[in-house]
């Protein structure tokens, strides 16, 4: 059975097979091979310049890859040109034709003998009322607020009812506010629609929040290939555990990694930590820890291997507070309600327990 | 790999044609520009039979006096113009966009007018002023107009707007951030106007000098009309061509006239690299206030030099009406009787008209289009590059060497294309291609302020490119597109340079005509047939200033707000 046959079988919509991109000697994508299921939701995620938006542009045919192939349901699309293939797209910059009012852009698509001009102008009309602007259907791009730019573009893209929804950066150009809430909206429109979607983003907290299975990317490799729940709690590489969710991170020294409670020392402090089973004895680790695995005080005490740590400054985030925290020269970050602040004692300088639950220190080997 | 190898990304029916297009226009640049260009260099290496005689054309060159004396009048003459000219284009332009000074509208429309006029017009006008029966001879102190006094006065007149013109443009592009915290920082005026304004403006200077030099250096009308006995590079060019049929030795000379248009094109480029970024995107425009003490010395000088571009050009209109200058001051319209002085009379304004007609129709379609695709037509391979690099030569080539390259080339017995010669046709394509760059360039930058992604989308949603061209593109970029049109049409009508080599008998053009009835002695029909030029290209620019509020509110409804 050949790729494409295979991978219709196994419910796959959209096959990336060892593609590589140059531009001249740079090597954009480093031989990148991934599956999207039907109706996924999948964001590429990974640090600016890393090669997000070129792997988009050679899924949607407009800078096609030097090697490998990419199937779309069952067709092998790696040669098309980007008008023969079936995709919707919405630029970061939205790319909205100005001289065209907000219909006419939605409907700029809805041509040819498929749509009749009735036909044509009744789903405008229901994409208008899709993403909710109604009163604004005469206004021109430049008479729009950025979200409401988004909403055009979003409903230009999906008018023709593609297979596929490429979305590059949807969201960058807006207030933190507006994102909040046009990403939601995004995520709902999808899930009704069921149409399989890619998003590019190098905001991981929107990445966690509207995915159903993360690509995080790194100098034009792929780095890790999952739900959002495994990429934050079961980071494959040191630099997946560093750029998704907040972490401390110290360099420690691997102390029997085959006993029942493997060790990481660093300097004087010395933690149980399950991870490092897998390292060898005196090896050379980078060590993670998520600010709300810190347990602090009381909580620190009944933890085996509790140790004191400094506290080194305090920051107001609203609902919780981020402590810094130093304990022999490991810098560490916490994190914890606002109000449990006060009960602490937690001045600058005060001085208390910490702990590490062992399962939830990551350990990777130091590059 | 799957299909082991050669890997080909499937190309759609729309970038072949894309391609194939290209391939057209670079033909068409290859054919009018490099070929003729390159036969042009061939022939200053040739005999008059052909033969190849090597460096023999330029020592030649080298040792007859007359020639190299040619050049150094060419080169201080052009040094010293824009000496002049370059400071008081950058009060002019420096008061249009800096300053509050009133009637900057009028100001700005009488700067533009002698843009609209043959070169030979101003020059004309000093004869009357100047000239042997002047009526301001006196002024000269026994000098003779006919020299380099009379050139370097008329090519200030010329140069001027064109100066002005790029130096508004570098000024108006100021961000007004820069000089708030400049004044943040507590430095005064004249310490913000040497670290700010004039860094700013230093790639707007540098290019209006280039220009300033370059047009000198190459003007052929204002020599051959008030240059008397005193040789320059350009008309010794016609001289040896036209005079004596040594196109030999006219190629050599056309070379050594390339030599300082080159140069100066290169330095523009360079100070254009070392410019790149000192504007940023999010550029706040600067709003100047009002304050006397800039605005009022400003408006005065303005004033003056406005009255002198004015006074030049009622002068040569006044003297057209003139009966006998300047013994018999009574009006007429006997000037205006074409007829009795140039076999062609009337016939060689509508010459003039039906080429610059035709060159701005199809010079705008065929320019737009080309810089379209080679913006956006994201055609792989060499040609798009080929493309850029062959729009780009035009600006560095003198009109007169474009001529001269034309005459050997469409000329010659072998080329097959020899039927162009003395036509229309020739006329049009010579004149298309002379201001093809200024036009690209037009173009390239109204096409660069739509969005890269058009394209993308409408290949997402399965949209033809014609159809976004039609329906975005052209509607977007309609007054680039008028501007370009108005620019050739102008600049084909005006020219004499480009067109003097090239003309047949049944199509020489006014300007020509112009310098004909003027070498017979008779000013005042030349003055008159610059007028009627003038008039023409007056008339243009008006019909565009009129259509434009029109086509803004038609085509550029959605830039409101
Ligand atoms: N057309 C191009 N020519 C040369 N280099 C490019 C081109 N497009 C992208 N690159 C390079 O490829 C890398 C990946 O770019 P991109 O995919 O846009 O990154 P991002 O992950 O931020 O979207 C960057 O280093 C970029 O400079
Ligand atoms: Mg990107």
């Amino acid at each position: 059975m050949d790729l494409a046959a295979r991978a219709v079988a196994a419910g796959i919509y959209l096959t990336v097979q060892d593609v590589t991109k140059r531009f001249g000697r740079f090597v954009a994508l480093d031989r990148v091979s991934l599956d999207i299921r039907e109706g996924e939701f999948v964001s590429f995620l990974g640090p600016s310049g890393c090669g997000k938006t070129t792997l988009l542009r050679a899924i949607a045919g407009l800078d096609p890859p030097s090697e490998g192939r990419i199937v779309q349901a069952g067709r092998d699309i790696t040669h098309l040109p980007p008008g023969e293939r079936d995709f919707g797209i919405v630029f970061q910059s939205y790319a909205l034709f100005p001289n065209l009012d907000m219909r006419a852009n939605i409907g700029y698509g809805l041509r040819g003998p498929a749509w009749p001009r009735a036909k044509a102008a009744a789903r405008v009309e229901q994409l208008i009322a899709m993403v909710g602007l109604e009163e604004h259907a005469r206004k021109y791009p430049a008479q729009l607020s950025g979200g409401q730019q988004q909403r055009v573009a979003l409903a230009r893209a999906l008018a023709n009812h593609p297979g596929l929804l490429l979305l590059d950066e949807p969201l960058s150009a807006l207030d933190a506010t507006v994102r909040a809430r046009l990403r939601t909206e995004i995520r709902a429109l999808q899930k009704a629609l069921g149409v399989t979607t890619i998003m590019v983003t190098h905001d991981q907290e929107e990445a966690l929040s509207v995915s159903d299975r993360i690509v995080v990317m790194r100098e034009g490799r792929i780095e890790q290939i999952g739900t959002p729940e495994e990429v934050y709690r079961r980071p494959a590489s040191a630099f997946v555990a560093g750029f998704v969710g907040r972490t401390g991170s110290f360099r420690a020294e691997v102390e029997h990694p085959h006993a029942a409670t493997p060790r990481l020392r660093a300097g004087p402090v010395s933690l149980a930590a399950t991870a490092a089973a897998s390292l060898s004895p005196g090896e050379a680790a980078r060590a993670f820890i998520r600010p709300e695995d810190v347990r602090l005080g009381d909580d620190a005490l009944g933890h085996e291997g509790a140790f004191q740590a400094v506290v080194t400054g305090v920051e107001f985030l609203g609902p919780v507070c981020r402590v810094h925290l130093l304990a022999e020269g490991v810098a560490l970050e916490a994190e914890l309600p606002s109000g449990d602040i006060g009960k602490l004692g937690l001045g600058h300088t005060a001085r208390l327990w910490v702990a590490v639950p062992a399962e939830r220190i990551m350990t990777y080997p130091d590059a | 790999m799957p299909d082991g190898g050669a890997f080909h990304p499937r190309v759609s029916d729309e970038q072949r044609l894309m391609k194939l297009a290209l391939g057209g226009a670079a033909t068409f640049l290859l054919l009018g520009l490099i070929l003729p260009l390159g036969w042009l260099f061939a022939r200053a290496f040739q005999d008059a039979s052909g033969g190849f005689v090597g460096f023999a054309n330029f020592a030649e060159y080298v040792a007859t006096p007359s020639l190299a004396v040619s050049a150094w009048n060419s080169l201080w003459t052009a040094a010293l113009t824009t000496l002049l000219v370059v400071p008081a284009a950058f009060t002019y332009a420096y008061a249009l966009t800096r300053s509050r000074m009133p009637g900057k509208p009028v100001f700005r429309a009488v700067m533009l007018l002698p843009v609209l006029a043959p070169s030979l017009l101003p020059a004309l006008a000093l004869v009357y002023l100047f000239g042997n029966q002047g009526m301001l001879r006196g002024l000269l102190m026994g000098e003779s107009l006919y020299g380099p006094i009379g050139i370097i006065m008329a090519q200030v007149f010329y140069c001027f707007p064109h100066a002005a013109l790029i130096l508004c443009v570098a000024l108006s592009g100021a961000d007004g951030r820069l000089y708030e915290a400049a004044a943040a920082l507590k430095a005064g005026r004249g310490r913000i106007f040497l670290t700010v304004t004039l860094p700013g403006a230093r790639g707007g200077l540098i290019s209006a000098a280039v220009v300033v030099f370059t047009l000198v250096v190459t003007d052929f009308g204002i020599p051959k009309v008030i240059g008397g006995q005193f040789p320059v590079l350009a008309t010794e060019v016609y001289k040896q061509v036209v005079g004596q049929q040594n196109f030999n030795m006219g190629a050599v000379v056309g070379l050594v006239l390339l030599l300082p248009a080159v140069g100066a094109f290169l330095l523009d480029q360079w100070a254009r690299r070392r410019q790149g970024g000192f504007l940023s995107g999010r550029a706040v425009p600067l709003e100047p206030k009002p304050r006397p003490a800039r605005d009022l010395p400003l408006l005065g000088f303005c004033t003056l030099v406005a009255a002198l571009l004015l006074l030049v050009v009622g002068l040569a209109a006044w003297g057209s009406f003139i009966r006998f200058w300047p013994w018999n001051l009574s009006l007429t319209l006997d000037n205006y009787d074409f007829n009795r002085f140039d076999s062609a009379g009337w016939g060689s304004l509508w010459t003039s008209v039906r080429m610059a007609a035709m060159a701005a129709l199809i010079g705008t379609a065929l320019i737009f289009v080309v810089a379209w695709m080679f913006e956006r037509g994201r055609v792989a391979g060499p040609l798009p590059r080929v493309v850029g690099f062959a729009t780009a030569i035009p600006l560095a080539v003198p009109g007169l060497v474009l001529g001269l390259a034309y005459i050997l080339f469409f000329n010659d017995p072998w080329n097959p294309l020899g039927f162009l010669y003395g036509t229309l046709a020739i006329l049009v394509l010579n004149s298309l291609v002379h201001f093809y760059t200024v036009c690209h360039l037009a173009a390239v930058t109204a096409i660069r302020q739509l969005d890269p992604e058009f394209e993308a989308v409408s290949a997402s949603l399965k949209v033809p490119l014609w159809v976004t061209f039609t329906r975005v593109t052209l509607p977007i970029c309609l007054p680039a597109i008028l501007e370009i049109f108005v620019y050739l049409f102008v600049n084909a009508m005006a020219t004499v340079s480009a067109v003097i080599f090239l003309y047949g008998p049944d199509t020489k053009p006014a300007s020509v005509a112009v310098v004909h009835m003027e070498e017979a002695g008779q000013i005042s029909a030349a003055a008159a047939m610059a007028v009627a030029i003038l008039m023409v290209n007056v008339a243009l620019k008006a019909l565009h200033l009129a259509m434009a509020g029109r086509v803004e509110r038609w085509t550029q409804a959605w830039r409101l707000r």
